[in-house]
């Protein structure tokens, strides 16, 4: 095993680490908000490295990774502010929070269940 | 060498599958599934990236790439659709 394998399984051990850590948050954390935190940024994180991982080892692919891995940082922060803006829509802000600046961007009106 | 480390991936990332997909029967409103939903959706995408290493094919590259922009697609929609719905599930 040379050393291009050893640094690709490091990446591939530290994304599988990342996804499995995205998912426990999913899982464990109490409200919408801490949910949509933990899930994106932590697979967000576990996807580039694994995709990084698969780079490293077959380096043929690498644009097709790159691009992949441009696309996923473009598309999940989007992704997971357009969810937490219609949760907020939704649901309106969890009850212990200190400040609400949405409240003030929205037209000063709390949302109606 | 090799096996165990592909064993150790794909045990962490199956349970990383298996807790966003018990989130997104169990999740009490609709703004939850939707939310692991996307974790499932880029969980997904590693798994795809990870069987085009193991199965030494880069065909499966360009599936992932298709599946991303879907995915992308289909949060976006959901999330639309749970703007609508005022703390329903």
């Amino acid at each position: 095993m040379d050393v291009v394998n050893v640094i690709s399984a490091v990446f591939l051990v530290l994304g599988g680490l990342f996804y499995f850590l995205g998912g426990l948050g999913v899982l464990r954390m109490p409200d919408p908000f801490d949910r949509i935190q933990a899930g994106t940024k932590a697979t967000t994180l576990g996807a580039f490295s694994i995709l990084i991982g698969v780079g490293v080892s077959h380096p043929d692919w690498l644009l097709k990774v790159i691009l992949i891995i441009v696309f996923i940082a473009l598309s999940n922060p989007i992704g997971s502010s357009a969810l937490a803006k219609a949760t907020y829509k939704a649901e309106g802000a969890p009850d212990n929070i200190v400040t609400d600046e949405m409240k003030d961007l929205m037209g000063g009106e709390e949302h109606v269940e | 060498m090799n096996d165990i480390i592909l064993y150790i991936v794909f045990g962490l990332i199956g349970s990383g599958l298996l807790m966003a997909t018990i989130r997104l029967i169990v999740g009490p409103k609709l703004s939850d599934r939707a939310v692991s939903l996307d974790t499932f959706n880029v969980i997904v995408v590693g798994i795809i990236a990870m069987l085009s290493f193991v199965y030494d094919n880069g065909l499966l590259l360009d599936i992932a790439i298709v599946y991303g922009a879907l995915a992308f697609l289909e949060t976006l929609v959901f999330a639309r659709y749970v703007e609508g719905h005022h703390g329903r599930s």
